[in-house]
């Protein structure tokens, strides 16, 4: 293993006393709806000048990796994804929850979430270098392909109607449309507000879109939010590790998957989660059970959204590339420090980066006691609270979690409108994701297009730029196949009952 | 004798800490520093820079706080409903608060921000990757112009510092590229290492932050940047482009010129300190000294200069 001689240089009881403290504060920032690990970092960043870079760094990820993990329990017991990463976590994670088996779904989370920690982090200390550049592998046009690609699983996911789901997705691509173009810098369906002119801004529109519904019907119906249907004992720790134990495959996967769209700077833990939870899906034996408390889709999505942590550092640190956003303010902080990322800061500098190395494993070890019992707590506490104290609490928190996204009133203004929207979507049978989805992926896609456009344009041949890269074709036939799934597994459906 | 000069010292001592506790009635307190981006980028890491040495020549201690939006015109368009008392400064950018009220209505005007310091900018710099055919301007140029617009260079986003220079420098050198805009420095940092572009149009401090990845072929300056010795000024090689992303400090216009004045003063002492030009250049920043006495000249040039370039690429409001 490369640098073990610097582990015990992690182990110091300081870099400890930061794992510790960094994941507990990730995890109840993380947990609070709005509160994203972006912004957690953001508002520690300060603290950490005062040590030295690796301890810091130690910090930084812990935060960060806490923080990806606390997004389960919003998604779980309000079907509100704490951070981006978590959207996919509601999809099963809140049935359960609704079950009575909220505890369940977050051992299983705080289980994966380690699990998928420590896959990111292996691959970042095993092969940081050469996997950097897949990173650069990707140009706009496999952006593109990938959003694309991304857009095809809602059609998939999308439980009760495949056509509601289309047209939330359309609503999202519309939605991603507004402000200033990135591209070109034209300004599209700002009117005269200029609240919109920075666009849609995603937590805000998570927030909204997922919280607002369920708080209007908390206040709406007379029934309690979650049912108990049995004493809050243990941990069910036991009963988790059995399922996770026979979901290793699905795990392995997912974490991978994570691993390697967490590489990709500019994809992030949304889509990762995305994309290893429609795998999980669709290789799954009953894949009817997703969407209704299946336990395997809260591992694909929460192992493979931490697994991002460590790949998305991979970039950040071999490149000076952020992989995520939360990356992008460690990179600042790391600037700030003196410390400059690059090739070289495995040759030369290899203390700093092998000490946070064996510091982010430290971290994600650190996570499963601590997730467990902060877990167990906020599940007693939002359980046992009476409505009439957790929706005015929650309400209060989508305020100031919208407005902390850029200490900006516009987005508290954009949070409540979609929010009342996504209300009125719901009783017509519409779904947050779909929207939430069509939203990311829609920016991404365009900036892909028009960028790769210009570069084929440029080259003289804009059409072929698209379907001639590799990597392209690799990603237009998974389109394909998710495209063709549908179909071929209803035929062979139809076959079976006639063979019969 | 030697009583004697210590008396005087004395004095002189006395003499100066009245006159410093004179002056030192601003500030009193902490100062909030709001960063109309988002953390972790330029903005951001200058002022967290600048931040020990408030500290140090003030005693009081400064606050950063983000407000992002809009390209930075959410916290613009607000800044002068703040109280004027000198306890909010706010970082200001160009060209952006000429280029943005140019082009729409962004709730605010450029005359009606108080800017009181410019105190660095990040200057416009063309790199390729380390392995390009391209080693120096000069292959550049002659690629460009034997096929007009297959050269592409990426830069920071659309109507930024990058993209003005980009245009200006195709007019300079009289040939045709083809600009493509990415999000910001990573996503520009990923189309060069990448080799999706031919070359950047970026900034000095990403040719330092990417070190040997990439080779730096000119840089907007008089001079060449400490950092940077390698990599030859646009001036050298005949071509008048001295551009980049300046970034100063501004008051609500509320706040009255003494205290305007005052604010100017300390930062520009802060600009002074060895320690911070150090740490500032290390990183490829490039300082610049443009105090309140000169503010107004140097704004009415900058002026004159972004709206040419704007009306020439046809991004004017109608």
């Amino acid at each position: 293993m490369p640098g073990i001689e610097f582990l015990l240089g992690a182990l110091t009881p300081f870099n400890i006393l930061l794992a510790v403290g960094g994941v507990i504060a990730g995890t109840i920032i993380g947990a609070l709806p709005g509160l994203t690990a972006t912004m957690a970092i953001a508002v520690l960043v300060p603290f950490t000048f005062g040590i030295p870079p690796s301890s810091a760094l130690i910090a930084l990820g812990a935060i960060y990796t806490g923080a990806i993990y606390g997004g389960a329990y919003s998604a779980v017991l309000l079907n509100t994804p704490g951070t981006p990463s978590a959207i996919a976590t509601t999809f099963d994670g809140y049935p359960m929850a609704k079950k009575g088996d909220g505890d369940l779904a977050i051992t299983l989370a705080c289980l994966a979430s380690v699990i998928g920690g420590l896959v990111g982090a292996a691959f970042l200390l095993l092969l940081a270098p050469p996997m950097a550049q897949v990173a650069l592998k990707f140009g706009p046009v496999e952006y593109f392909w990938l959003a694309v690609f991304g857009l095809t699983l809602i059609a998939s996911l999308s439980e009760s109607s495949v056509l509601r789901g289309l047209v939330g997705a359309c609503v999202g691509l519309l939605l991603g449309t507004v402000g200033v173009a990135e591209v070109g810098g034209d300004i599209r369906y700002v009117g005269n507000f200029q609240a919109l002119l920075g666009g849609f801004d995603v937590v805000s529109a998570l927030i909204g879109l997922y919280c607002v519904p369920v708080l209007i019907d908390l206040v709406a119906t007379p029934d309690p939010h979650l049912k108990l249907t049995h004493q809050v004992a243990g941990f069910r720790l036991g009963e988790a590790l059995r399922i996770a134990w026979a979901s290793k495959v699905n795990l392995a996967r997912s974490s991978l998957i994570g691993t390697v769209v967490g590489i990709l700077p500019g994809a992030g833990g949304s889509i990762a989660s995305l994309v290893a939870y429609s795998e999980a899906k669709r290789v799954a034996k009953h894949p009817e059970r997703f969407g209704k408390g299946e336990p395997d889709g809260v591992l694909a999505t929460e192992s493979s959204n931490n697994a991002t942590v460590g790949g998305g550092f991979i970039p950040t640190l071999v490149l000076g590339i952020p992989g995520t956003p939360p990356d992008a303010v460690i990179l600042g902080a790391l600037m700030v420090q003196g410390i400059r990322t690059g090739p070289q800061l495995f040759g030369e500098q290899s203390e700093i980066v092998y000490t946070f190395i064996y510091g982010l494993f430290i971290a994600t070890i650190l996570m499963l006691p601590i997730g467990l019992v902060i877990g167990r707590y906020a599940f007693k506490s939002i359980v046992s609270i009476p409505k009439a104290l957790l929706v005015p609490s929650v309400a209060f928190l989508t305020i100031v979690g919208s407005f902390a996204v850029q200490n900006n009133a516009h987005d508290v203004q954009q949070m409540v409108a979609l929010g009342i929207f996504g209300w009125l979507a719901s009783r017509a049978g519409f779904t947050a994701s779909p929207i939430v989805l069509g939203l990311i992926l829609g920016t991404i896609a365009e900036s892909g297009f028009v960028r790769g456009y210009l570069i084929g344009n440029a080259r003289g041949e804009p059409v072929s730029e698209f379907f001639t890269r590799p990597i392209s074709i690799g990603i237009i036939v998974f389109i394909l196949i998710g495209l063709m799934y549908p179909v071929i597994t209803a035929r062979r459906r139809a076959k079976g009952s006639t063979n019969e | 004798m030697k009583s004697i000069a210590k008396t005087f010292a004395g004095a002189i001592a006395l003499t100066a800490a009245t006159i410093g506790i004179a002056a030192a009635a601003y500030p009193e307190k902490t100062i909030n520093y709001i960063i109309a981006f988002g953390p972790g980028g330029e903005s951001d890491v200058s002022a967290r820079l600048q931040e020990p040495f408030f500290k140090k020549y003030t005693g009081q201690s400064v606050a950063i706080q983000y407000k992002a939006g809009a390209g930075g015109a959410a916290a613009w368009s607000q800044i002068n409903s703040v109280p004027g008392d000198g306890y909010t400064i706010i970082g200001t950018n160009l060209p952006h608060i000429v280029l943005q009220p140019l082009q729409k209505d962004v709730g605010y005007k450029t005359a009606e921000i108080a800017n009181v310091y410019w105190f660095h900018y990040t200057p416009d710099a063309i790199m390729v990757p380390a392995d390009s055919p391209y080693k120096t301007l000069k292959d550049l140029i002659a690629a460009a112009k034997k096929a007009p617009g297959t050269v592409t260079f990426t830069g920071s986003g659309t109507n930024t510092a990058n993209h003005l220079a980009q245009r200006r420098f195709d007019k300079l050198a009289g040939m045709t590229t083809t600009y493509i805009p990415s999000k910001g420095t990573g996503e520009s940092n990923t189309a060069l290492l990448g080799k999706h572009v031919s070359a950047a149009f970026s900034y000095s401090t990403v040719g330092v932050q990417l070190g040997s990845q990439v080779r730096c072929l000119a840089v907007a300056m008089d001079k060449r940047h400490p950092a940077l010795p390698d990599c030859p000024t646009f001036k050298e090689m005949g071509y008048d482009l001295v551009s980049g992303a300046y970034r100063g400090l501004a008051v609500p216009n509320t706040t009255p010129k003494a205290l305007q004045k005052q604010v100017s003063d300390l930062i520009g002492k802060i600009n002074k300190d060895p320690a911070f030009v150090k740490s500032m250049e290390d990183k490829g920043f490039a300082m610049v000294d443009i105090g309140l006495d000169q503010m107004d000249a140097f704004m009415a040039k900058e002026q004159k200069q972004t709206e040419a370039i704007a009306r020439e690429m046809g991004i004017m409001k109608k």
